[in-house]
């Protein structure tokens, strides 16, 4: 009987989890719950490039990639849990896609040696790679952002930011407060009056919050929002009549769930990108060979195009690429988690590289060091066209202002170092 | 006009309208625990599936699409046609009913006389059941709801421009009223009196009074107590409906629509579980009390974002003092 139990466990095993030998990349996906609309287009995009590479290369370097998905429904218990029983599988690198979930896996992975990788979101001080080993989050990080859309309201305005009035709408919540820090110390550079408005969880009601904005008068509204928050968010800006060009959201506030229900009124809504946007290139002819005309679409194949798909993509993409390095590095194919770390170190990705990706002026060039885990903080703006229901990049990529957010990444990852008895990684 | 007072009185207005919009949400819960003594923790997830069937109908989509695909091997996602809005309506109705009757005949005639924790815990299985299966049939993307009655005239949204325009040349102040929220206020006010009559003035109305008051008495006298229940819950599916087309309409309609129930709890320990009057005077006091408290001390000495813990502070106080709600029935048991 023990025999037989055995044998089934062994059976079970081998089932459940990837071949050893195939290059693992955990998706922690949320395709359910309040924050599914933003869950699902990434998780689409993140299967869909490494389904491609599969069909199309035979995988990276000869070897297959499995994809295991274990749902989060964006909840940090549930995000932590996928984490534990996905790590045994050999996963090479983990992007969890919720900040919460990245703060609680920072010491994790660091102790696993797994490297994870937060584009775009979770701890932005993890950019100083001489206090966060582990961890990576280029291109570009929450305090980019809100230097960019800050350097694009310069431009608006001449370059003179004196006397006016920006207003931070910001989900209360560890993500939503992490641009206070970098947005008082340049309303102190430029002279601007800085107003914060939190929203709590979820957001579905702000009318307290709008009536502030429509009493106060800023110039700008910048908003740091996710999910029903941002959708809620737009309608109540349209509802004042605030001038939606004026309206800046970062880059989780600036898919097209977070316009489309607000109609014509969201026309000219503006929100940053560290990627761009739309399906207009040569690897979505790519994709529709191999991946959507063959029926291997993930989900219900009908986010494409979209913007967060295409940020799913992207972050596959960037995987994908520190693969292929961690592979040239150690001379495997076959390679471990603490390899693909090397690989994340030594990424380079150059505008060449991204075209022979058939990706073109899809990303801001970058290079990843052991000093520098977060890339150059370049992101662009996009605008949303009403009428032809679409984002459109309106800028070039631009760097942040790192005189300001280089001496905070400095200071918050110091704080984090000393608390945890950190040694320079780099030294 | 003082500024200040103006804006004072704006947002108590806005109050009393987000009021009638959490009141809509507890009158759901009010329905149903008056008639059967369960708290049922799925309302808000039935107004997610209500306004999901809603869209689903509305745009003429398969339900189980995904399901089907994955089975047969088939791509069928829409059937090719649009519904009428009031068509998708009446048969959204028609669904909620046949959950209603599903819900009686499959869980809760099974649980009658356990204790009301029991009860409880099977609507919170229920609700995530239920969340699956809204899932599953419409897909978890956010969805626009668009609910018209006839071309470009549909629910409206934006500030009523007329009442800026009034106030402004009467008292030197535009005020701000979302339109979304008068038609809302107006079609609670139309759904409490068609409740409040039909309560009153029908049969079935009338036995639904007799159930709640004693379910023993009601039996004696020939209710059927399966069928007050299923009407009870196809009650609480419209309502659940309304509030879902209500707050559809604000943010589109997505997953976290099930999170309004939250805003209905403080309104509900308020206002009182069985009160149909008591929630939407819970509703009128949470919202205005939220947004007036978040307008005057919140947002200029506490850093803001004090609405959902404040409503939930206010109810408690009036919990501590008048322990059934204000509406509610006292309490008495002899030994």
């Amino acid at each position: 009987m023990k025999y037989k139990l055995g044998t089934l466990a062994v059976a079970g095993l081998m089932a459940a989890g990837p071949v050893m030998a195939d290059l693992v990349f955990p998706s922690l996906s949320y395709r359910t719950g309040p924050y599914a609309a933003g869950g699902i287009p990434f998780a689409d995009g993140y299967a869909d490039y490494f389904t491609l590479l599969n069909e199309r290369d035979g995988g990276i370097g000869g070897e297959m990639i499995q994809v295991p998905e274990c749902e989060t429904a964006y909840n940090t218990e549930k995000g932590v849990e996928c984490y534990e029983s996905l790590k045994g599988g050999g996963g090479l690198v983990y992007q969890p896609l919720s900040t919460g979930i990245t703060y609680q896996l920072i010491p994790k992975v660091t102790a696993d040696d797994i490297p994870m990788l937060t584009s775009g979101l979770g701890r932005t001080s993890a950019k100083n790679g001489k206090v966060f080993s582990h961890v990576f989050n280029f291109p570009a990080n929450y305090w980019d952002g809100a230097s960019v859309a800050i350097k694009h309201i310069l431009d608006e305005e001449g370059g003179d930011l004196s006397g006016k009035k920006i207003a931070l709408v910001y989900h209360n919540s560890a993500y939503g407060k992490e641009p206070i820090r970098t947005l008082t110390e340049l309303s102190k550079k430029h002279g601007f009056e800085f107003k914060e408005v939190p929203v709590d969880h979820p957001g579905q009601e702000q009318k307290s919050q709008w009536l502030q904005i429509r009493r106060d008068k800023p110039d700008y509204v910048i908003m740091y929002g996710w999910g029903v928050m941002n959708q809620v968010a737009v309608q109540e800006a349209v509802n004042i009549r605030f001038p939606m060009d004026k309206f800046i959201g970062i880059w989780w506030s600036g898919s097209e769930n977070d316009v489309l229900a607000a109609g014509a009124g969201a026309d000219g809504y503006k929100a940053l990108t560290f990627h761009n946007v739309g399906s207009d290139y040569p690897l979505y002819d790519d994709l529709k060979e191999h991946v959507f005309d063959a029926g291997k679409s993930a989900g219900a194949g009908d986010q494409a195009g979209t913007v967060i798909y295409n940020r799913g993509i992207y972050a596959a993409m960037l995987v994908a690429e520190a693969a292929r390095t961690a592979q040239e590095i150690h001379g495997v194919s076959d390679i471990t988690p603490s390899q693909m770390r090397d690989g994340m170190e030594a990424l380079e990705i150059t505008e060449e590289k991204m075209a022979n990706l058939g990706l073109p002026n899809f990303g801001p060039e970058f290079k990843v060091s052991c000093e520098n885990h977060g890339g150059n903080g370049f992101a662009a703006m996009t605008q949303w066209d009403a009428e032809a229901k679409e984002w459109k990049l309106i800028s070039d990529f631009v760097q942040s202002d790192q005189d300001i957010v280089q001496p905070l990444i400095d200071e918050d990852s110091a704080a984090y170092a000393s608390e945890n008895n950190i040694e320079d990684n780099c030294g | 006009m003082n500024e200040q007072l103006a804006f004072t009185i704006e947002v108590f207005a806005n109050g009393l309208m987000a009021g009638v919009l959490y009141a809509l949400v507890a009158l759901g819960f009010v329905l149903i625990y008056k008639a059967s003594g369960i708290f049922n923790y799925a309302q808000g997830v039935m107004a997610l599936f209500a306004a999901m069937t809603l869209v689903g109908i509305q745009n003429g989509q398969v339900p189980f699409a995904h399901l089907i695909n994955a089975i047969f091997g088939t791509e069928v996602h829409h059937f090719g046609w649009s519904v009428h809005s009031f068509a998708a309506i009446l048969l959204t109705v028609v669904v909620m009913i046949a959950l209603a009757w599903a819900v009686q005949q499959f869980v809760f005639k099974h649980l009658v006389g356990q204790e009301p924790i029991i009860l409880f815990m099977a609507t919170i299985g229920l609700a995530y059941f239920l969340e699956g299966v809204a899932d599953l049939m419409w897909g978890s993307e956010l969805k626009a709801l668009n609910v018209c009655a006839s071309e470009g005239n549909c629910l409206p949204q934006g500030m009523n421009v007329w009442l800026e325009g009034t106030t402004y040349e009467a008292l030197g102040y535009g005020f701000f009223i979302d339109n979304l929220d008068i038609v809302a206020s107006i079609v609670a006010a139309i759904l409490v009196i068609g409740l409040v009559i039909f309560a009153q003035y029908t049969k079935q109305g009338r036995a639904m009074r007799a159930v709640a008051d004693d379910h023993q008495a009601a039996l004696s006298v020939g209710v059927s107590l399966n069928f007050i229940w299923v009407l009870v819950w196809s009650l609480a599916g419209f309502v659940a409906l309304v509030a879902g087309i209500m707050w559809g309409a604000k943010s589109g309609v997505q997953f976290s629509l099930s999170l309004i129930a939250l805003k209905a709890l403080p309104v509900l320990m308020l206002g009182g579980f069985t009160s149909i009057p008591g929630a939407i005077v819970g509703g009128l006091i949470i919202g205005v009390g939220e947004k007036l408290f978040e307008f005057l001390i919140g947002a200029p000495y506490l850093g803001g974002a004090t609405e959902n813990w404040f409503a939930y502070m206010l109810a408690l106080l009036f919990l501590v003092f008048r322990p059934q709600g204000l509406f509610g029935e006292k309490i008495i048991e002899r030994v």
